[in-house]
This record gives C-alpha cells, structure tokens and sequence, in this order.
C-alpha cells in the first residue's frame, strides 16, 4: 500500500472506533440533539405566537410564519451544539492512556482526528435528521426543491465541518474534559445573536452590526432562503467563505496543538 | 523494517532530559543486546519512565545519540515505531470497546486483514487467559486481566522489541507469577525486552542485565548476580537463648557480626539452602543451640545503600515533594 492508502485506512480504523463509541453510548447523540429540539419547542409553542405576529412579510403571521422562519436558526443551534460533542470526545481521547499507545506505533498522525472529525460530522448529520424529522411533525412545510434540499444539505455539512474543527482544536487546547465541555460554549450562543431567532433589523445598533457580520447569520439566511423562498443574495458566498475560512484555521491550529502536546503530557 | 543485525536493539548515549529546571536524566548510557532482558531499576521518581517515553518515540531527549534496531528515534522515529512495542506504566486501553475489539482495533492499525488479524487476535486472546472476557466492556475487567490485555494489544504487530513500564506495579502475587511467564516466552521467541521495575526480585527473576538509575544517573550495570555480589544486604540472622552461644557461633563463622544485646547474629549470604544447611551442620557440631533463623534477601534498599550510599525512598523525597508542589 501507498503511503495515501495507510493514512485513508488508519482514518477509516479511527472512524469505525469512534461511531462504535457513538453506538455504544448513544447518550451523548441524544443529549446533542435534546438541546434544539428543545429550543424549537420553546421558540415555536412559547414564544410563536407572539414573535410570529411581529415577522414582517412571512406569511401571514403567527406560530406557522414563526415555526418557518425558526427552523434554519434551529439547525444551525444543532450544528453548533452538535460541535461540542467533538470537543468532549477528543479531550477524553487525549487524557485517557490510549492516546500515548498510538503515539508510539507507526499510524498516520492525522489519522486520529481525521477519525474525530468525520465521526462528528456523521453524528451531526444523523441529529439534524432527527431535527428536521421533529420540525415536519410540528408543521414545517419547507417549499424546497430536491436540488435545494441538497443544497441546503452541502451549506451545513460546510459549515459543521468547520465547528466540528473548531471543537476538536478547543477539545484539544482543554486540560480536562470538563474544560472541553465548557469552552464550546459560545458556539451554542452564537445563532442567537443573529437572523436565526429574529430578523436583525429588530436589534438595537451594534448588536446589530455584531449580529450581521457574524458567520451564522449568512449561513441561516442562505438556507432559509434554500428551504422556504426568500432571496439569498451574496449570503451563500459569505457562509462559504466562513466556513471555509474557519476550517481551515482551526485544522491548522487543531494538528499544532495536537503535535505539540506530546511534550507536555506527564507520565 | 528490520533490525539493522549488526546494531545492538538499543543503543542510548548521554542522554539528558529535564523538566524546567528539573534534571531528570543527567547522561544516560545504555545498551541492550538484540533477543535479551533488560532491566532498569530505580524507586518511584528516578526517571525511569522518562526515559521508556524517550526511547519510544513519545517525548524527545534534550541531548543525547540514541538508537532502537539502528534507527535514530529523532530522525526517524517511524522506523522506530514499526519495530517496537509499548506497554507503559498507566493503561493504555480503550475503555469504550470490549476486549476483542481493542485487539481488533490494533489489528487494524497493523493492516493485518480480516482473516490473519482474526487468527492473530484469537491466539492473543488465548495465550493471555482472556477468551471467557473477549466480548466484555474494560470496566469489567480486573487489574490482572487489564494489564494482560494492554501487553497483549502491543504484541498484535509482533513487534521485534518491547518497552514494560513497570509491568507488574500494583498485581497480585498470582498475576505478577503469570505475567513473568509472559515475559519469559517472549524472550525465548528471541523479542528484546526493556523493562523497567521498582522490584530488584522481578530484575533478578527476568532480567539478562540490569541498570540502576539514580538521581539521573546509571549508578550500577551488570548481570544480576554481578549486582547481588555488590550488595551485602542479604544475610542470615540468627537468635541466640544465651551470650555464650553467641560468642561461639561469632568465633566460628567468619564475617559474622555479633549485636550482644539482642543476642543475634548476623551472616553474610544470599539465604540458598546449601548456605543455610552448612551454617547449621557447623553449630550442630559444635552442639551449640540456635532459637530462631530468619532470611533477610537484598531489596531494592539494599541496592541502593550498596551503590549509592543513600537508601531508595531518601533518594526520592525531594523530587517526590516536587511533583505535588507542580
Ligand atoms: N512532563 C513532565 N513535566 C515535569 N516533570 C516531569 C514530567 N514527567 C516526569 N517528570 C518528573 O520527572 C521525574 C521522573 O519521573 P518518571 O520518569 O516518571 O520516574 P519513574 O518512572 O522512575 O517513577 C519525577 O520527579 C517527575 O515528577
Ligand atoms: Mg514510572
């Protein structure tokens, strides 16, 4: 085999260990997605109704126009929570024996976050199914397209990518897995301060401004304009950027911490 | 990869390493012949998996030339890590999967392939007593059984040398017996074995050589029965009824030294039966009566009060207060 060929096989090891995690103690799936599935029903049946009758030009107003207009912020609020379950995985990997193990045997180094990584982005596809499958049963009535469903699809896969990296660099920087488990966040945080819950022209100057050019408003706008019409403008672009951006610092930062922690650890 | 033959399967020059201001390994040389026992000895504190983490590619030396199979483990410590096998000091397991799966995770990483890395981990399983727990979780498992396991999953790449960090620290008598055996079939299987114990019975009992480590420094080298000749701890102690018994036993055995008010007197000797049964024939003869024997065998202490002048646990006290100061 080619080198190319060990580090795709060792990452597919590290994957098949990490979704045997997940399987295994499902637990921490079903807590990632308890968190915006409880949100969507705080926001819909709680707040709805009286949130639905301020949206201006959506719809006619009430719980229905809000429950249309809350479920993109709601996904990305999966996304975002999703992300922490990297931080919490990587940083009991890194504090439990087993790491030094690989360390000493000749495996692709990347292998093992790779594994993190793609087992995270898996897991966070599989809680925004569920997601999604709660807000059609609540009454969500997207008028998407396949082509803008998959679409939609690609915009959040990018973007959790990108958390997913964040977090594992955050899990990895985390002394202990109560640290990991902690930093994150403000991930969850974020949507909230931008389009995902109201439109920003309600908010006051600048948490306006804040919530305009942070990375979660344009990813919200261009799925909402993906899944339920509304014009998406220079959003898509700008989700892009981020996320791409995003990735790629945390990537860098994520394998440097991870290089370098070899000579800290005691013991 | 393979062990460059004429090499020696590890070779450490001057190797230093400190922790801030801490030295912890203060010029270390070392050689361990390729198919033999090695063993590093020194108490708690004395570097000694400091130096297993060097030589395993884990952490770097600050200074130093040092070689496993004939590779620099600075410049290439991925030809090192394809000959070699590390069990250390703290479990290396993962305590999310069952037995068997932790052996099949190093199968994998091994590209051993379905069929061989089945046959591999069914004999591993059954070599190591542990085929009844295959499919049970880790927290299930016993000390004993984990500790077998770990050695275990680094024995999946049959790799051509092994570190043990201190392989039966805190077993059972029993496990500990089990896990020499182990050791023992490798080292007839011709794999080169570094270990590292506080016990100078385990050095005795395993080891082709072993060093002493203190305060950064290799302190003694040799065989063990070299070493034990250094040491005068080991001796025969025996208690008298009376003064005169005492006395005449002091003047019929040479290098006894005689404590008069608790009436013992103390042999030089490694306590072997013939020793003791020559000892005995000789009072019996000279019909003096003995009230007590005991055994004193040469301890870890004994090592270091021989070959440094200090007891083990004085060695230790300062850097110990130092770790829990960090
Ligand atoms: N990463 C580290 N940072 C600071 N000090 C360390 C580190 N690792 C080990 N030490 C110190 O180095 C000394 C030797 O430790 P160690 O090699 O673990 O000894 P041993 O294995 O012989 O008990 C100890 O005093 C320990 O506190
Ligand atoms: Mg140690």
């Amino acid at each position: 085999m080619t080198s190319f060929a060990y580090t795709f096989a060792d990452s597919a090891t590290m994957l098949r260990r990490n979704i045997k995690h997940q399987l295994r103690y499902p637990s921490l799936t079903l807590m990632l997605a308890g968190l915006p599935i409880v949100f969507l029903l705080l926001f819909v049946y709680v707040f709805g109704g009286q949130l639905g009758t301020g949206l201006a030009g959506h719809g006619t107003g009430g719980r229905g126009a809000y429950l249309t207009y809350v479920v993109p912020g709601i996904l990305i609020v999966t996304v975002a929570s999703a992300a922490l379950g990297t931080a919490i995985s990587v940083a009991s990997d890194m504090t439990g024996g087993i790491i030094d193990r690989f360390r000493t045997m000749a495996i692709s180094r990347a292998a093992v976050l790779t594994g993190h990584v793609i087992g995270s982005l898996l897991q966070t596809l599989a809680v925004l199914v569920l997601v999604v499958g709660v807000s059609l049963a609540i009454g969500f009535r997207p008028d998407a397209s396949a082509l803008n469903w998959l679409a939609a699809v690609g915009v959040l896969a990018l973007f959790a990518f990108a958390l997913i990296w964040l977090s594992a660099a955050l899990g990895l920087a985390a002394k202990s897995v109560e640290t990991a488990s902690n930093t994150p966040m403000f991930l969850t945080l974020l949507p909230f301060l931008s389009s995902g819950f109201v439109p920003t022209a309600t908010m006051p100057a600048g948490l306006r401004q804040f919530a305009e050019y942070e990375p979660f408003t344009p990813v919200t706008q261009t799925l909402r304009g993906l899944l339920t019409g509304g014009s998406i403008g220079t959003h898509a672009i700008v989700a892009i950027l981020w996320s791409v951006g995003i990735a790629l610092a945390s990537y860098l930062w994520a394998v440097r911490l991870y290089n370098r922690r070899r000579a800290a650890s005691p013991n | 990869m393979t062990i460059n033959p004429a090499a020696p399967a590890i070779c450490a020059r001057a190797v230093r390493k400190s922790f801030g201001e801490h030295i912890v390994l203060d010029g270390v040389d070392l050689t361990v012949a390729e198919g033999t026992i090695f063993s590093l000895l020194g108490p708690n504190g004395a570097g000694k998996t400091t130096m297993v983490r060097i030589l395993s590619t884990l952490i770097a030396a600050d200074a130093g030339d040092i070689r496993v199979g004939g590779h620099d483990v600075a410049a290439d410590p991925g030809a090192v890590r394809a000959l070699i096998g590390v069990t250390g000091q703290f479990s290396a397991v993962d305590n999310l999967l069952t037995g068997e799966e932790n052996l099949r995770l190093m199968a994998d990483l091994h590209h051993l392939g379905r069929e061989a890395g089945r046959r591999r981990i069914a004999e591993l399983l059954e070599r190591f007593d542990l085929t009844g727990a295959a499919r049970k979780l880790l927290p299930a498992y016993s000390g004993g059984m984990r500790r077998r396991l770990d050695l275990a999953m680094t024995l999946v790449g049959n790799p051509a040398v092994i570190f043990l960090d201190e392989p039966t620290t805190g077993l059972d008598p029993r496990s500990r017996r089990t896990m020499w055996q182990i050791i023992r079939e490798l080292a007839s299987d011709g794999v080169t074995i570094f270990l590292t114990t506080q016990y100078l019975e385990e050095a005795d009992e395993l080891a082709d050589r072993v060093a002493v480590l203190d305060h950064g420094r290799i302190v003694a080298e040799g065989t063990p029965a070299e070493l034990k000749r250094r040491i005068p701890g080991g001796h025969i102690q025996l208690q008298f009824a009376e003064p005169d018994a005492l006395q005449a036993a002091a003047g019929m055995i040479p290098n006894a030294s005689p404590d008069d008010d608790q009436l013992v007197l103390q042999i030089p000797g490694d306590g072997s039966v013939a020793s003791l049964r020559r000892v005995l024939d000789e009072l019996d003869d000279a019909h003096i009566d003995v009230e007590h024997l005991s055994v004193h065998s040469p301890d870890l202490d004994d090592v270091f009060f021989a070959v440094t002048g200090h007891a083990a646990t004085e060695a230790t006290a300062p850097q110990e207060q130092e770790a829990l100061q960090r």
